[in-house]
């Protein structure tokens, strides 16, 4: 149905794409597998009409087609939801939902209350329980991902791309998606579906494109091949998977949590957290598991924190009390937060490598309050070589990396203020499987050395990889608690899936 | 790089035409003349710098710059009298100078808390402090110039050493001290950092609002010092001494290539667009073009350095 030969796409003098061949067929869920920077996200935007400037052609129903901007894609059938969110954060779903195709009276004034109404039927679809006029601010990024889908979902598109559509949601609301992915590919349209979480793919698609540095490797039927096929054709080599973790007797105690109440009320923003009490050990890696708006995130932040307003409870650290006002609190108390979001939380992208890892801890390399250079260098250096960061220099600027090395950059600022407690939130948040894996070594090195490590991911096969024990949340209160050798993908779920549904 | 390439392009190439055009461009009394006339818009443009690489502008540097000039002026010719107690305090230059300083200081870092505890936008709040300075300016002159300040206060203005005049003195003493402070200490690299992405700068432990506010109170005191480098040369606080003087500082920043949007610029850059505009309007006075169309001819400047800076940024990334 669309066909895509040959095709070609440098960037000033770097090949991105090397005569790249894809065919996509009706009523079926086609994977694209690659790691990051395989060509991928490029491939698709040539595909959505982002880029324009190609070598090569493209077939849509046989005619050869060329399309010079998005509109022209979309009004040829094919929608694409981005990676990247592109919602407008001041307008509401409903707003965000029909930009640029609102529906008009006879008279050109918006049709406001047909708007409001498909937006509702399209929420109810995705089983998003939300006023279609709350503002997409308010929203959680999960949440955002869901509205993206529903407009995608408006335009009735016979080829529909989904770029990494479930890095951000959890799996509860994967379930429905899938359910969705289903009904679309019963209905004969064509599904382009790019994922770095192999599980899914065998859960959900019937074909798949393996790219590697700008080139197809491989396409056939999911069936067929197993999960290490998969791997070895994205890698070119095959990968050590972290090896499971024990439910070792840790015996110093670091972290004691004693009835932690949060409440956020907002128009659509609503977290509780409910006498939450846990501890946390030297050495010991914590996993918390929970489903969305579970209060997981908000849990990390009272830790550092940020919610000083809104929570009441005891902390303490290693047996002294402590009072947390603000991060720089948490900071001296010698905790340290790696945001979910690093882009929006974690780095300051127009800084460089070096200036991103030394924020935190500026007062350690002053000599007569100025910035010693030598030292500031010499702690970059000691990260760029500790964590393996990927990047040209320690004066690229952050934005050029890569997620995983961007990643590992977070990390670097906070191990500098030589924490005791490190809080990951979703760690390897749209990060592809080999740069997972280093951050998975990496973080189980860190508890290796005395480092309490609470990691909070909405995905399961993480937290079973390294947690050495884990922790439930369900609608802000704790609801299980076992040790890794007890925790299984059953157990876990079933405590994390809300009770008033 | 200090500075952006085609910035320096562009003045290399003004100055040749000015040359060209004119006799008197290239020679030293006039080159003496434009660093003299610039000297107070780099004091202003430097404080506006740091303010818009946070991410925010101050718009009552122009009105802050009269309100201190004239309380300079007035304190060294009047002192100040206190009818309540029937006190009278007389002030030393130095007094009168400081006490200018303080004055723009206050009502920055007064901005600064506006912007940081009450979250009115920096926009509005420095709106709202451009007509409060005017009217404290009108309040305490009574809408007259205070003239006659002594030959000693008008040095500031009017003196020279080594050859040079003593506000190109000065600015060039506030260039460097701004030079030093963004690319040397803890409050550059907390600028940037809050400009580049204020949530990652305040989960890294960064003290936002102290930041901010220091900001603002610098962008003051820079702009009283401009205000006592004004008085002093006319030997006299104009009641409107200033007026729009933001806008010319904040076109200096912007065409030294600061992002409007905070994180990005050098001081450099600033200095580079307070020369140019300066030789262009030197070089339009020169040429005898009338001062509309001199207005006409700098918003066209702004608007092309613009455009080519965005042109650039699009082709690099």
């Amino acid at each position: 149905m669309l066909v895509a030969k040959n095709i070609s796409k440098n960037f000033g003098g770097i090949k991105a794409l090397e005569r790249v061949n894809l065919e996509i067929d009706r009523g079926k869920v086609n994977a694209i597998i690659g790691e990051n920077g395989a060509g991928k996200s490029t491939l698709m935007k040539i595909l959505s009409g982002v880029y324009a400037d190609y070598e090569g052609d493209i077939f849509l129903h046989g005619n050869a087609i060329r399309f010079l901007n998005p509109r022209q894609a979309q009004e040829a059938g094919i929608a694409i939801i981005h990676q990247e969110l592109s919602l407008i954060p001041q307008l509401t779903i409903t707003e965000n939902i029909f930009l640029g195709r609102e529906l008009t009276h006879y008279f050109g004034g918006l049709n406001q209350k047909e708007m409001r109404l498909q937006t509702k039927k399209l929420l109810q679809r995705l089983k998003l329980d939300l006023n279609p006029d709350t503002p997409v601010y308010r929203l959680k990024v999960g949440q955002q991902q869901v509205v993206e889908i529903a407009k995608a979902l408006l335009t009735n598109a016979e080829v529909i791309i989904m770029d990494e559509p479930t890095s951000a949601i959890s799996d509860h609301e994967v379930e429905i998606l899938f359910r969705i992915i289903d009904d679309l590919r019963k209905e004969n349209k064509a599904i382009v579906y790019i994922s770095h979480k192999l599980n899914e793919l065998f859960k959900i698609a019937d074909c798949y494109t393996v790219l590697r540095d700008g080139k197809t490797i491989e396409s056939g039927e999911m069936h067929g091949v197993n999960k290490e096929d998969i791997i070895r054709k994205m890698v070119g080599r095959n990968v050590e998977i972290v090896g499971n973790p024990i439910a070792n007797n840790f015996t110093d105690d670091l972290l004691l949590v004693k009835d932690l109440n949060l409440k956020i009320s907002g128009i659509s923003k609503n977290v509780k957290l409910s006498d939450i009490s846990l501890h946390l050990k030297k050495g010991e890696i914590l996993g918390i598991f929970g489903l969305m708006g579970a209060g997981r995130t908000e849990f990390l932040e009272s830790l550092f924190g940020m919610h000083a307003k809104d929570s009441t409870g005891d902390i303490f650290v290693e047996g002294t009390q402590i009072t947390l006002k603000n991060p720089s609190d948490a900071i001296r108390a010698g905790i340290a937060l790696v945001p979910e979001d690093r882009k929006k939380d974690g780095l300051v992208l127009g800084l460089n490598v070096k200036n991103n890892i030394s924020l935190t801890v500026l007062d350690q390399i002053e000599t007569a309050g100025i910035l010693s250079e030598k030292k500031e260098n010499i702690l970059a250096d000691k990260y760029i070589g500790e964590l393996g960061i990927k990047t040209s220099s320690k004066k690229q600027l952050a934005k050029n990396l890569s997620g995983g090395n961007q990643q590992k950059v977070v990390i670097s600022k906070w191990l500098a203020t030589h924490p005791r407690i490190l809080l990951l939130d979703e760690p390897t948040r749209g990060i592809d499987v080999n740069a997972k894996n280093e951050i998975y070594k990496l973080i189980t090195a860190l508890a290796k050395k005395g480092l309490g490590i609470i990691m909070v991911s909405s995905e399961l096969p993480e937290i079973l990889a390294i947690s050495n024990r884990v922790v439930v949340f369900a609608e802000g209160v704790i609801t299980a608690e076992m040790p890794i050798s007890e925790a299984k993908e059953e157990n876990i779920l079933q405590a994390a899936i809300p009770r008033s549904v | 790089m200090l500075v952006k390439f085609q910035s320096l392009l562009a003045l290399v190439l003004l100055c040749f035409l000015l040359g060209v055009m004119t006799d008197i461009f290239f020679t030293y009394a006039n080159l003496i003349n434009v660093m003299r006339q610039i000297s107070v818009n780099i004091c202003i443009s430097v404080g506006m710098t740091l303010v818009i690489l946070t991410g925010g502008i101050d718009l009552s540097v122009g009105s802050l710059l009269a309100l201190s000039g004239a309380i300079t002026a007035g304190l060294l010719k009047f002192g100040l009298e206190l009818p309540f107690i029937d006190t009278f305090i007389g002030f030393t230059l130095f007094g009168a100078i400081m006490a200018g300083i303080i004055t723009g200081t206050s009502l920055g870092a007064f901005n600064g808390l506006m912007i940081t505890r009450f979250r009115v936008p920096p926009f509005v709040a420095t709106l709202a402090m451009l007509t409060i300075g005017r009217g404290l300016t009108m309040l305490y002159t009574k809408g007259f110039p205070i003239s006659g300040l002594g030959p000693q206060f008008s040095y500031l203005g009017t003196g020279w050493f080594l050859g040079i005049p003593i506000p190109v003195w000065i600015s060039l003493i506030v260039v460097a001290i701004a030079v030093f402070i963004t690319n040397k200490t803890r409050l550059g690299r907390y600028i940037y950092a809050i400009g580049g992405n204020e949530s990652a700068a305040a989960l890294s432990g960064i003290n936002i609002k102290k930041i901010k506010t220091m900001v603002y109170a610098i962008a003051g005191a820079l702009a009283a010092v401009g205000g006592i480098i004004v008085t002093s040369r006319l030997d006299s606080a104009q009641p409107n001494a200033g007026n729009s003087y933001e806008l010319d500082a904040i076109a200096a920043v912007v065409i030294g290539g600061t992002s409007l949007s905070g994180g990005k610029g050098t001081i450099g850059g600033t200095v580079l667009g307070a020369i140019i505009i300066g030789v262009l309007n030197n070089g339009l006075v020169l040429l005898n073009v009338s001062p509309f169309w001199q207005q006409v001819i700098k918003g066209v400047v702004i608007l092309l350095a613009i455009i080519i800076d965005k042109y650039n940024s699009k082709s690099n990334g």
